[in-house]
């Protein structure tokens, strides 16, 4: 009965019992959800243009991270320095086209998957040869991101909002919302479209992948710069950002592969759940839950709706 | 020419269906199994033995459990890791309940214990496939990761959260704990290897490795012709956690000595599903062409700059080494998606038709 008591009743009535805490818990799982959403953006990116899953995504995160503090650690002011960090993923999408994708045009997803993964190896034995594995500061402050907090009553209690989270927020929206416009109103976000419906075809009305690939690429790798920068305000920037964006599969299973609003929902879901569950639940198990939750939400989850919350129902045909 | 199977004639169906039906493969392993138990325990030394040999055929093991899956079956697992910590907490909880029973069995009966948490992980794959199963494999790695920190029990409670190898021995040698010699933990570690192989070429040729590949090529062809996809699917899970999990047991009491979590993380998953698809999916030979490569690259790459008098240290070294493996991986995707085992299948035919060029 203890135990009952202490799955079904005692943490909601923790809960109820101090809803601050309980909001600052939420407030703590939007952020992280934003986070994740981000990353999940990236890969959606890649892989509805070239149906490359890309595991890099997440050592781009940290590339793009490093490559901003590194330039300003060298003196560059942090406005060129972002400038420049930009065109280091600019070079990487117009490099990762050239020498991987190009070559691997029409092969088993899985091969592409592994290279990709190769990529990622390269990319981490790179940065730290350039940069160094030890983790080093986000320069927060000299991008003119804010750093206050705001201490909110609510509820009898009160709420702290890390203003550099909610700037976080803030950005994903933005980035989200100028993501969609370029998709729905551009030339080329049209034919980003046209190539991620299908390949043959968008190559037959004569829109050249390889310039498609290289721009979603590079895309992505803003994106990768923007969550990098978000990451690594709140904890330094470390290889061990790494690991966290695998945190992004689970979401995109929740959101579906190929859904971008999928993602930032998918998202949101698995940061407060995990958070919630970390907080009210995880103390009977022993703590440490946070590893795993998100990824035994989306199995659980895949049983029932294998397509995700926003997938294309799947047909199959003999 | 040199590599001709006209004129070796079968006369009964027990020849025709001998795993090596040709002269030449028949020779080629006796040679390669005699070097193996033979001239590598007489000759190598305890470096060449320890840090090259064992570790390639504990991965060879795990590569082919992870192939059998992948290549065989069609599933994509990143769960290989955990699946071998799985093995290997197994055995040490079973050599500290049931002391006084043969080590050896219980490293092959740790299998059985892998084989169970992978039959539960593998039902996802029943629904979904591809991608998405990734993830199922990845919540296996990431929950089964955290079960070796947080349930004590699996390590007895020891304030260090490792489990470490009892010394055990069999007909009077010492074959695991520290004071066991390289060359018997290596004998031991090949010939588990050897049947444990020989197993599964045996399966895969047999009903249950063709259900496998049919489920692999089309799934829903398959069940139409009456594969059922619940026992083809499981059991390719089962099979394949058995042998990662055996492969976990050695690792731990045949080489490492002691492990902890550490050893089990996704990047051995990752390493280990490099090796299937490097050394080619859905062949045996490949898997422990991948593991070769993929074991030893690291050394002889760290070898290099001793070699060239070159002093590099060890952190820079380190790095190079990732951005050289990552890079050979690409390369190797690219020059040859179908692994290193369809060189070999190339080199064959070059030796058949040799001299002439086809």
């Amino acid at each position: 009965m203890d135990l009952l008591y202490n799955i079904f009743v005692d943490p909601f009535v923790q809960m109820a019992g101090t809803p601050d805490f309980f909001l600052q818990v939420l407030w703590e799982g939007f952020v992280t959800g934003t986070l994740y959403s981000l990353i999940a953006l990236g890969f959606v990116l890649i892989f509805k243009a070239s149906g490359v899953f890309n595991f890099a995504q997440g050592i781009m995160v940290v590339f793009a991270a490093l490559s901003l503090v590194g330039f300003h650690a060298l003196g560059v002011p942090a406005y060129l320095a972002l400038f420049l960090a930009l065109a280091v993923m600019a070079a990487l999408a117009w490099t990762v086209e050239r020498v991987i994708l190009r070559k691997l045009v029409n092969q088993p997803e899985i091969i592409l998957f592994m290279a990709t993964i190769g990529l990622s190896y390269f990319l981490i034995g790179l940065g730290e040869f350039i940069f160094g594995g030890e983790p080093k500061p986000m320069i927060t402050e000299e991008l003119g991101l804010p750093t206050g907090s705001t201490v909110v009553d609510v509820a009898g209690g009160i709420v702290i909002l890390q203003h550099i989270d909610i700037a976080a927020a803030l950005i994903a929206a933005v980035l989200v919302l100028g993501l969609a416009i370029f998709f729905s109103k551009t030339r080329i976000g049209r034919a980003l479209r046209a190539v991620a419906d299908d390949h043959q075809a968008a190559l037959s009305v004569g829109i050249s992948l390889n310039q498609i690939w290289a721009i979603v690429w590079f895309a992505a790798g803003i994106v990768a710069l923007a969550t990098g920068i978000m990451w690594g305000a709140r904890s330094d920037v470390s290889f061990a950002l790494q690991i966290v964006a695998l945190k992004a599969l689970p979401v995109l299973i929740l959101g579906g592969f190929t859904s971008v609003p999928g993602a930032i929902i998918g998202g949101l879901i698995i940061g407060f759940g995990e958070k919630i569950f970390e907080v009210y639940w995880g103390g009977l198990l022993g703590g440490g839950v946070e590893g795993w939750f998100a990824y035994v939400l989306a199995l659980i989850f895949l049983l029932f709706r294998p397509q995700g919350l926003f997938g294309e129902k799947i047909i199959e045909r003999v | 020419m040199f590599y001709r199977e006209a004129g070796q004639f079968k006369t009964s169906y027990k020849a025709d269906q001998a795993v090596f039906p040709i002269l030449q493969d028949r020779l080629a392993i006796a040679a390669f199994l005699a070097i193996a138990f033979i001239v590598i325990p007489y000759f190598g030394n305890d470096f060449f033995i320890n840090s090259m040999m064992i570790p390639f055929l504990i991965f060879s093991l795990a590569a082919i459990g992870l192939n059998i899956l992948t290549g065989y079956t069609g599933q994509i697992s990143l769960g290989t890791g955990a699946f071998m910590g799985v093995g290997a907490y197994a055995c040490y909880k079973m050599t500290s309940i049931f002391p006084d029973v043969n080590i050896i069995i219980l490293i092959i009966g740790s299998g059985f214990f892998s084989a169970i948490v992978g039959m539960i992980f593998g039902l996802p794959s029943l629904r979904i496939k591809g991608f998405y199963l990734v993830v199922t494999t990845l919540a296996a790695q990431f929950f089964l990761e955290w079960c070796f920190i947080t349930i004590g029990w699996l390590y007895n409670y020891n304030d260090s959260g490792a489990i470490e190898v009892p010394q055990r021995e069999m007909f009077g040698i010492i074959i695991t704990g520290a004071s066991a010699s390289p060359v018997t933990r290596y004998l031991v570690v090949l010939s588990i290897v050897v049947v444990m192989t020989w197993v599964a070429s045996n399966i895969i040729r047999g009903r249950i490795g063709r259900a496998w590949m049919m489920i692999r090529d089309m799934d829903i062809a398959a069940e139409l012709m009456g594969v059922r996809p619940l026992q083809a699917k499981i059991s390719a899970f089962a099979v394949s956690s058995f042998y990662a999990g055996v492969a976990g047991a050695m690792m731990v009491f045949l080489w490492l000595g002691a492990a902890e979590v550490e050893s089990f993380d996704v990047n051995h998953s990752f390493l280990i599903l490099f090796m299937v698809v490097l050394g080619g999916l859905g062949s045996l030979l490949g898997s422990f062409m991948g593991a070769a490569f993929i074991t030893l690259l690291p050394i002889i790459l760290g070898a290099i700059p001793g070699i060239l008098g070159v002093d590099i240290n060890a952190a820079t070294l380190e790095h190079v080494k990732f951005m050289i493996i990552g890079a050979l991986i690409i390369f190797f995707l690219i020059m040859e998606p179908h692994g290193l085992a369809r060189l070999w299948a190339i080199g064959k035919q070059k030796l058949r038709v040799w001299p002439f060029p086809y």
